[in-house]
């Protein structure tokens, strides 16, 4: 294994100018530009890549593109490192670092490999049958199955890397860039259509890249250069390599994973790793290939066993030789110019065995002039070597392609095994897109059914294997989606392509498992990563999982990171032969998003980390966050819980807020209620019909608390909505229930009441909001509005007025509200948001000599809990009626309003609902947890059902002790009564009373 | 029929693994039974074993639209545990867990329940004062449940993002230790196995296209097997519920709506527990197979295909990868959805009818497989005796009459 052992001299599309270093488990190796990571290991003579899932055997690869299932690699270190990659989409540059996967202690020896010895005890589902006695030892079974279970390594430390979202529209969306996409792509560019043309290479062309075809008898890649060329040029084109379409939506939407950096060693300057696009295409053609299948035989997956077509790529499109010699094995033509191009690199092909009694007539002569020996009516039984191939075993089957025929068998000795088990169309997308499949017997695959979408298949995806066919319906696609999307080409047709004339095709063989040659004839893989073979498939039927769904399920075929591309036709045909019914009759599994495994930061974009949602904050912000403010997230919001000075606790900064409110002056930034405009000759009705209480009396100029409820009558939200004009009204909401509310509203006028002519707009973050609270509160407001009288008579609690401040409060013009959480005197003084900070800076240079003092959220709640207001949230959970919260009063009974028929069910006018009561601990410093449960006796241990739950629990300066509100079952008849409240095992003593603990009196009014 | 063990493995290998008995008959229906589940997912199974195992009824029948377990049965994301914040609700999840605890054994089906602990995280002091409540509701209840601090996260769960200039800090969690996961297809199959032993029809392929209903009585099912006549007909079908109940004149209070799930390509194992989050609306366990399992929240449109939408699995990813930081390199490599059955209260309806002899098992909305054995050993009782269990008597459909809701709004720990 030493240098580039199997790189030709010439040929391939790589750069033999540029030589890239890269490290495979800490060996240095070289390969050029154009290599992949799987041709440059090949290059480098390296066979063993990994292990596989379940019993550890070598695995070498197999293909050269995404099918890829055994190729898997760690690639990259540390916070960059990921695992499972596949070494053939890997584009090799310098300095690359890669590690084989699965194994331990190293790949070359890997103990795991013991599964394999002891693999008859692990047929499928064998997990389902062992590991129960004893009970108690299965988690540490479980221990070992998950230590050997997984495939590679996570990274250790955070991705560096930055993802990006991009979305787009576009007229027609081809999806592959082979012959039939190019020519689509080139059609629709004629018409003048938008068109995007993905492909996941990293060079557009498809299988030309690497089979040596002829296009107007220059090589195929001219001709790709060409078209590239005049796509590249074109406005109404985006050509996107590295580009794989993962997902196919309803209504045409395709997502799409842009590999923008994968290829380099890290991302440059300001450049996303990935690009996740979400396209919404008029149009779409799927041009999306067909992928070979290997042939299932036993010890299929020795290192050594590629697929006839990736041996073609190995050697034309990256100019390695995957072999010195070689045999073929195919059922279908697609083997024969394989067998050409092998011996053109100089590999010695022993034999092209051909499983049909036919073989073509039209590569005879070419095979004739090599000197390679056909062997028709021949099958590859079984594989020899185990790290390695050494050689292949040779027989005739019967018939029925089911039994060996004794007596021919042959041993041929070789290092390379190219399998051709027929071509599958790739219709995942497809059938993502609702399409179902139509499976065709005679070539042995599914082809699209009725489209169910605007999309059109064309080329190899549509069975068409033919280059003339791909180039010219490609290019009848490609016009009439663009005509479908409106547009149509002007003047002559452009130069229709000639593909060089190929030998007339012999029709495949399907067969879906070779026979063995009998006992002990190794394990014959269908799907590779999962590591489920034929028998498995077998097993499963015959256990009685009938259903394909039930099969995959049981044994994990097709559960792999390659989704059973290679796998899922193979394991349907042994499937049907099992059960004895048609392929049809088995159906196939649904394909599901997505086509290729996306990384998780790709669907994540630039949504993670602070962008992860919105941090909203209030125009007075600055302000708090110069003064100390300890902030606390209130839905998106940021608000100010308290204001400790520097040295100070929390707890006595709370305090010491709540005692200035109810002595002096508070000032608290009530910005972030929600706040919704509602306009419109309907308006009070609609509030009448929203609201349990009265609307329509309401005057102008007034405000009112109301209470809104869900259909089942609970409560959802309150608030004060004051009325602006006779059709204006301005609504408060809670902070986290702003847009709900919202909803709310909208859902109702929108569906259910579209007769009401009234407007909802949000316009919360339009204003700004200082409340000022305490007895002097009337006091520092006349200061800053000589011209007003504020008296209790002019401006009587539950109104409102427009406000010409002075000229200390900057001359703002105001809307205050005479309302309140607090109890105490109190003015809502809204200002157009942009004037909060001078608002609140006037107020608080204004009110030095009242110590005026801004409190945070806690110190508002422990003045609203200490005069009794509830907090939807907290004395409400969703099972909360007003009556519940002692607000019967608030429920009219003359009319219609939501919620208002579940209110009178039986269970809502129940007795002994969980009513709300004041809680008083026997000892006066005990604050009991919110959340902790209210029992009878003083016995908290379980099983027992509580009487209810403390909403709100807090320490009362005001009070000198601590107090709490509780629901409590039939509540407001047990005041007095001593109850225990219970938690951590404990049960606390404390006696029931009303839900009011301060009364301010004549200081509020 | 053949035990599963050790030895019974041994000694197939030995025979080439060509003498396993089948798991299930796939017997044509008969004429009649003595009662008829529809459905054939974890529920209707393990209504069908208990009817044969604790009531002894042997002519029971289970029809299946398609394959068994192939709705929401194996479309979940396998989380198992208790602690719901109703006492009703505690009871009737608590039951459940107590048999998934022995259900390995019960069927003789390795099912891998695996009490590995569940945690729901607190991002914010509402979020935290809820589950303290719920915390001590449990205690009160008997259900086991902890708080967890940020240090004890750090070693339940090493891989999670604890720093505190997240944009939504973790404050702490609840634990429920008894917790878990288990596999979810090797759940229908063992009941199906376990039922089929005594004696029950599993009929797949077979979709009821109609009641037979005389005098307010049910007599029997028209199915795409031809009729088939029961005295006592239990509706297990999910997100197809309503369907089901309007081919009986009936209408219930469910909404279906996709609700999706997915998984990352298998790795060594990273995730010891499982971690739910409400608040940014995720939440993550690591199968025995190494895949990351991730559920993400409900499509809001009304559907019964069972297929949603990029934009919901785009935000639970993005919620993933911010709690899970190292997960980002990780790929998404399957995604699918099933039909939930949602409640007004969230909680489920396991009831009579209207209509004498059917009764209606439905309404687990996003958390249902967790239930599977109890919901099946309480719709037993209920089908078997005419009347409900004590645990299932609070979750009749008389419930929306009367307005006594059991509301677990906040009991799907992440907000679905």
């Amino acid at each position: 294994m030493s240098g580039e052992s199997n790189r030709l001299t010439d040929g391939g599309r790589i750069d033999r100018t540029r030589r890239l270093s890269f490290r495979f488990d800490n060996k240095t190796m070289y390969g050029y530009q154009g290599d992949t990571l799987a041709s440059a290991l090949l290059a480098n003579g390296v066979r063993l890549v990994g292990r596989s899932f379940k019993y550890h055997r070598p695995r070498g690869l197999m293909a050269a593109g995404g099918e890829e299932p055994n190729g898997l690699v760690r690639l990259r270190q540390g916070g960059r490192a990921e695992p499972n990659v596949r070494a053939t989409e890997i584009i090799l540059y310098d300095g690359l670092v890669a590690e084989s996967q699965n194994r331990w202690p190293s790949l070359e020896f890997d103990l795991g490999a013991l599964n394999d010895r002891l693999s008859p005890l692990f047929p499928a589902g064998f997990y389902y049958k062992t590991f129960m006695w004893p009970a108690s030892m299965w988690p540490r079974y479980e221990a070992v199955i998950r230590r050997m279970a997984g495939l590679g390594k996570a990274a250790t430390s955070a991705d560096p890397d930055r993802y990006e979202k991009q979305y787009a529209h576009c007229d027609v969306l081809v999806v592959g860039a082979g012959p039939s996409g190019l020519a689509a792509a080139l059609a629709a560019k004629r018409t003048g259509a938008r068109v995007i043309l993905a492909d996941e290479g990293a060079e557009f062309g498809g299988a030309l890249l690497g089979n040596g075809q002829q296009i107007d008898g220059r090589p195929a890649i001219a001709w790709v250069a060409g078209i590239e060329a005049e796509l590249a040029g074109a406005e109404n084109v985006r050509l996107l390599p590295r580009t794989v379409v993962t997902g196919y939506y309803d209504h045409n939407a395709l997502v799409m994973l842009e590999r923008v950096a994968d290829h380099l060693l890290q991302p440059g300057p300001g450049q996303p790793r990935q690009r996740l696009w979400q396209v919404r295409a008029k149009q779409v053609v799927l041009a999306t290939g067909a992928l070979e299948r290997p042939l299932v035989l036993a010890n299929n997956d020795r290192p050594g066993v590629m697929g006839a077509a990736a041996v073609q790529t190995y050697i034309n499109r990256y100019g390695v030789r995957p072999g010195r010699r070689a045999v073929l094995f195919t059922n279908n033509d697609g083997a024969y110019p394989v067998a050409l191009d092998l011996a053109r690199a100089g590999v010695a092909v022993a034999a092209v065995v051909d499983v049909r009694a036919r073989a073509p007539i039209g590569w005879r002569g070419d095979l004739d002039r090599l000197g390679i020996e056909l062997m028709a009516d021949r099958a590859v039984l079984g594989v020899v070597g185990r790290k390695a191939v050494t050689g292949v075993q040779i027989g005739k089957l019967n018939e029925a392609g089911n039994a060996v025929v004794p007596g021919l068998s042959r041993h041929i000795d070789c290092d390379l095994l190219c399998l051709s088990g027929g071509w599958s169309p790739t219709l995942h997308l497809l059938s993502q897109a609702g399409t179902s499949l139509q499976w065709d017997a005679r070539q042995g695959c599914f082809l699209p059914g009725k489209a169910r979408q605007a999309v059109r298949v064309v080329g190899a995806a549509n069975a068409d294997f033919r280059l003339q066919d791909c180039l010219n319906l490609g290019a009848d696609a490609g016009n009439a989606a663009a005509n479908d999307a409106g547009r149509r080409r002007r003047g002559r047709g452009p130069h229709k392509p000639l593909a060089d004339v190929e030998p007339a095709l012999t029709p495949p063989r399907p067969i879906w498992s070779i026979p063995g040659t009998g006992k002990g004839g190794g394990k014959a893989f269908v799907d590779f990563q999962s590591d489920v073979t034929a028998d498995d498939l077998r097993l499963a039927a015959r256990e009685g999982y009938r259903s394909i769904e039930h099969v995959k399920r049981y044994t994990t075929v097709g559960m792999g990171t390659d989704q059973g591309r290679t796998a899922n036709i193979n394991a349907l045909g042994i499937v049907a032969e099992a059960l004895d019914v048609t392929v049809p009759q088995v159906g196939h599994t649904t394909f599901r998003p997505p086509f290729s495994p996306v990384a998780f930061g790709a669907l994540a974009g630039g949504q993670t980390g602070p962008l992860l949602d919105p941090v909203r904050r209030t125009p007075m912000h600055g302000w708090h966050q110069d003064h100390g403010a300890v902030f606390e997230p209130v839905g998106q919001w940021l608000r100010p819980y308290s204001y400790p000075k520097a040295g100070e606790a929390m707890a006595a900064a709370v305090d010491r807020e709540t005692l200035a409110v109810r002595t002096s002056l508070g000032l608290m930034d009530a910005s972030t209620l929600g706040k919704i405009d509602i306009r419109g000759p309907d308006a009070a009705e609609f509030l009448n019909r929203i609201y349990t209480n009265g609307w329509k009396g309401l005057a102008v100029g007034g405000c009112r608390y109301g209470l809104m409820l869900g259909e089942d009558g609970m409560i959802f939200d309150d608030g004060v909505t004051v009325r602006l004009g006779e059709d204006h009204f301005h609504m408060t909401t809670t902070t986290g229930n702003a847009a709900p509310v919202l909803d709310w509203l909208e859902s109702w006028l929108q569906t259910e009441w579209p007769e009401l002519s009234v407007y909802c707009t949000s316009c919360t973050e339009q204003w700004a909001v200082a409340a000022l609270c305490g007895p002097n509160a009337r006091r520092l407001l006349a200061e800053l509005c000589p011209d007003w009288d504020l008296s209790a008579e002019a401006f009587p609690h539950m109104t409102w007025q427009t406000v010409a401040m002075g000229e200390v409060a900057a001359g703002l013009e105001a809307r205050i509200f005479r309302i309140g959480f607090t109890g105490e005197l109190s003015f809502e003084i809204n200002v157009p948001a942009g004037h909060g900070p001078a608002l609140w800076a006037a107020l608080m240079a204004a009110g030095e000599k009242y110590a005026i003092t801004p409190f945070g959220t806690e110190a508002m709640h422990v003045l609203r809990a200490e005069v009794g207001f509830i907090m939807v949230g907290q004395e409400t959970d969703g099972t909360t009626t007003p009556d519940d919260l002692g607000l019967g009063r608030m429920v009219s009974r003359k009319k219609e309003f939501l919620g208002k028929r579940s209110l009178f069910r039986r269970d809502t006018m129940r007795q002994g609902r969980p009513q709300l009561v004041g809680l008083l601990t026997d000892d006066p410093g005990h604050r009991v947890p919110e959340g902790a449960q209210l029992i009878a006796g003083a016995d908290p241990a379980p099983p027992q059902r509580g009487l209810g739950h403390v909403t709100s629990s807090y320490h009362s300066p005001n009070l000198g002790r601590t107090f709490a509100l509780a629901l409590l079952q039939g509540g407001r008849a047990r005041q007095g009564e001593t109850i225990h409240i219970a938690y951590d095992g404990r049960a606390v003593p404390a006696t029931v009373t009303g839900p009011r603990f301060l009364d301010p009196g004549a200081r509020a009014k | 029929m053949a035990k599963y063990s050790i030895f019974a493995l041994g000694r197939n290998a030995l025979q080439g693994h060509r003498h396993w008995p089948r798991v299930w008959r796939s017997p044509p229906p008969r004429p009649s039974y003595d009662a008829i589940i529809v459905g054939g997912g974890g529920h209707g199974l393990a209504t069908a074993y208990y009817l044969a195992k604790q009531h002894g009824m042997d002519k029971v029948a289970v029809l299946e639209k398609g394959w068994i377990g192939g709705g929401n049965t194996g479309r979940n994301t396998t989380i198992v545990r208790s602690n719901y914040l109703n006492p009703e609700s505690a009871a009737i999840y608590d039951h459940a867990l107590t048999l998934w605890e022995g259900l390995s054994q019960e069927l003789n089906f390795n099912v891998m329940f695996s009490p590995r602990g569940v945690i729901n995280l607190a991002h914010d002091n509402h979020e935290a004062r809820e589950l303290h409540r719920r915390i001590y509701a449990n205690q009160l209840a008997g259900v086991d449940a902890e708080w967890v601090t940020p240090v004890q996260l750090r070693e339940l769960c090493p891989i999670l993002n604890l720093d505190s200039n997240m944009r939504y800090p973790i404050l702490g969690g609840t634990l429920q230790r008894r917790g878990g996961v288990a596999r979810h297809d090797a759940v229908a199959w063992g009941y199906a196995r376990a039922a089929d032993r005594l004696g029950v029809d599993i009929i797949q392929n077979c979709q009821v296209t109609g009641f037979t209903i005389r005098q307010g009585r049910i007599e029997g099912a028209q199915t795409s097997q031809g009729d088939i006549m029961a005295p006592r007909i239990g509706v297990v079908a999910a997100g197809h519920s309503s369907v089901l109940a309007a081919m009986a004149g009936l209408r219930l209070p469910l909404a279906s709506h996709p609700l999706q799930a997915l998984v990352s390509e298998p790795v060594k194992p990273i995730m010891p527990t499982v971690v739910m989050s409400n608040k940014v609306h995720g939440y993550m366990s690591q199968s025995d197979k190494g895949e990351l399992v991730i559920g993400a929240g409900i499509d809001g449109y009304n559907s019964y295909a069972q297929r949603g939408s990029l934009p919901v699995i785009e935000e639970t990813i993005r919620a993933i990868v911010e709690l899970f930081p190292i997960t980002s390199r990780l790929k998404m490599m399957r995604q699918w959805a099933g039909i939930v059955d949602l409640c007004p209260d969230a909680s489920p309806i396991i009831s009579g009818t209207p209509v004498a002899g059917l009764y209606f098992n439905c309404g687990w909305g996003t958390g249902g497989f967790k239930a599977t054995p109890g919901s099946g050993y309480l719709f037993a009782h209920t089908l078997a005796k005419g009347e409900a269990h004590p645990i299932n008597a609070p979750f009749a459909l008389e419930r929306f009459y009367s307005g006594a809701l059991v509301a677990e709004h906040g009991a799907a720990a992440v907000a679905h």
